[in-house]
């Protein structure tokens, strides 16, 4: 059954068209990869699904139900959490507060237990808490709980977004360019990990990656993307021989 | 259960604390320890820790520089006084309806305006503190410029006390919970914060009805304290004095609000006494500290409980 299905997806800034007649559908429990050279439009896919930009036309069905035209904050409520090329954390609040954030939608209480401190704020502040700190415990951050997020070394705010991201319990998780600045050591861990969220999670999971080990390793299915528009779809070893796409990255042969 | 213990008696201690400043000040007003000029200038800081404390929700901890606040305190200060002088209805009563006519003022204001950004965010509440002057100005009812005099004095000490007592406590309370941590991530990156599921829209528009009740609150204490209101006590003068003491404090530190609250009530107090360099001297008090401090006296640190602890333990 499919998750996400998009269908003539477009947006244009200006005159530049961005995504062009764009066709894209996830299964359930995928993990599939978004590949393409730089500007391709990556991204802004991912900004027109997560609903940061409205596309000019098109339709974005998620799980049965058009997405298109609604908020942001409605979108990941309904299930779909992204995680940012540059990594946007919150970052003068503690690690835990970063994750506590993205629990905020299951909040528990209202605001007259917050103010009058009621037993439901307590309550419900417990488990708001043991909620984060097991999704840092997931990512090996638990011990990094109280630090500022400014203050992580790189790699863990990479895992720090990821690990907020799922706290606001998605059913599809995209991940842009997750292992952009790591090294190859880190890149490994983080593939495993992915592997492992999926399957623990139940997860569908969409990834924007230039690291090709990472993307021929873990992706079932690969779409590339060029000047927004897919040119090419299939299986991994398909799209390493695909003849368009070697052009689309390494451009024409010279006879 | 040890550390319950510990809270519950730390809170016992805080109680304590609280009632003997209020038994001490009590005390010093009723035997005629504290002159007017002293209850005064009591009375003004008290006043200005309300408003200071209920800006610092909206520009400090939710991000949105807002320069309206005037007008909040306007709302809340002629509510009032309708409800007590014209209607005779009790103080109470009066101060409720401050509340609930400055918050319903700061909705009808936030829906619209919240979607603006930054510089244009505060151009437009700047422009609202001055349309609630202008229409103020031009209501006969309510003596236009000349504005409401001999307005009973109902403020007192316990009033005062009580007043900011309960502001401060519901907004540490607020700030300190899911919806705080949603309040305070729109400061700290509103377009992530949207997309982990956060309403941005309708938490600034929570931050700012909050802030704007208790600068409602504050108004009718005023109003009830100085006798007279007219408009031109509230143009946007008014309004940059409580963003100074906002900005001098540390954006979004409440203790850093109330310290700065006293401290610019008490600065402009003694300047009063050399008329001539009066300004002067104020401005370059700022400059100085914001030199030194640009992140304000306290940044967004707090004292608590645990900072307490911290200086108590680092001393064994």
């Amino acid at each position: 059954m499919s998750i996400i299905e998009i269908k003539n997806l477009a947006k244009s800034f200006g005159g530049l068209s961005a995504v062009l007649n764009f066709n894209f559908r996830l299964d359930e429990n995928e993990l599939v990869g978004l590949i393409g050279p730089n500007g391709a439009g990556k991204t802004t896919v991912f900004n027109l699904i997560t609903g940061v930009y409205k596309p000019d036309q098109g339709s974005i069905i998620f799980d049965g139900e058009e997405i298109v035209g609604r908020p942001p904050y409605n979108i990941c409520a309904r299930g779909i959490a992204r995680t940012f090329q540059n990594i946007r954390l919150f970052n003068d609040l503690s690690v835990l507060d970063n994750v506590k954030i993205a629990a905020h939608k299951d909040v528990s209480y209202g605001l007259l237990s917050t103010i009058f401190r009621a037993p439901a704020f307590f309550r419900g502040e417990k488990q708001i808490e043991q909620e984060s700190l097991k999704y840092l415990e997931i990512f090996k951050l638990a011990d990094k709980k109280d630090e500022l997020a400014r203050n992580l070394p790189y790699g863990e705010q990479r895992r720090l977004e990821i690990a907020r991201a799922l706290a606001t319990g998605p059913k599809l998780l995209i991940l842009d360019e997750p292992a952009a600045g790591m090294n190859p050591q880190e890149t490994k861990d983080l593939m495993n990990l992915i592997e492992w969220i999926r399957s623990d999670f139940n997860l569908t999971i969409l990834l924007i990656e230039h690291d090709m080990s990472l993307v021929m390793g873990v992706c079932e299915r690969i779409y590339v993307l060029d000047y927004g528009q897919i040119i090419a779809h299939g299986k991994p070893e398909e799209i390493r021989n695909n003849k368009q796409v070697i052009q689309a990255y390494l451009g024409e042969e010279v006879e | 259960m040890q550390e319950k213990k510990r809270n519950w008696l730390s809170f016992g201690g805080e109680v304590l604390i609280l009632a003997a400043i209020f038994t001490i000040v009590q005390y010093a007003i009723t035997a005629g320890l504290l002159n007017q000029y002293y209850q005064i200038n009591l009375a003004s800081m008290v006043i200005n820790i309300i408003l200071a404390v209920s800006l610092n929700l909206i520009n400090g901890f939710t991000g949105q520089l807002s320069l309206g606040h005037a007008g909040f305190m306007a709302v809340g200060a002629y509510a009032s006084v309708i409800m007590t002088n014209m209607l005779g209805y009790p103080f109470i009563a009066g101060l409720l309806m401050a509340c609930l006519a400055a918050a319903l003022a700061g909705f009808i204001i936030g829906v619209p305006t919240l979607r603006l950004k930054g510089d244009y965010l505060a151009i437009a509440t700047l422009a609202f503190g001055e349309v609630i002057r202008v229409v103020l100005q031009n209501i006969d009812a309510v003596n236009g410029p000349a504005g409401i005099v001999g307005i009973s004095r109902l403020t007192t000490w316990p009033w005062l006390f009580g007043a900011m007592l309960l502001t401060i406590l519901v907004v540490v309370n607020l700030v300190n919970s899911s919806y705080g941590r949603a309040i305070i991530s729109v400061r700290e990156d509103e377009i992530a914060s949207e997309l982990m599921g956060i309403n941005t829209t309708s938490y600034k528009v929570l931050a700012f009805v909050f802030g704007a009740m208790f600068a409602g609150l504050a108004g009718a204490l005023y109003a009830h304290y100085f006798y007279i209101i007219k408009p031109e006590t509230f143009n946007f003068l008014k309004s940059f004095d409580i963003l100074v003491m906002v900005v001098l404090g540390g954006l979004g530190s409440t203790t850093g609000a109330v310290i700065a609250a006293m401290f610019i009530t008490v600065l402009t107090a003694v300047l009063q006494s050399f008329p001539a360099i009066r300004m002067i001297l104020y401005a370059l008090t700022l400059i100085i500290v914001m030199i030194y401090r640009p992140q304000g006296l306290m940044g967004n640190r707090e004292l608590s409980r645990q900072t307490f602890g911290r200086i108590w333990g680092g001393r064994k």
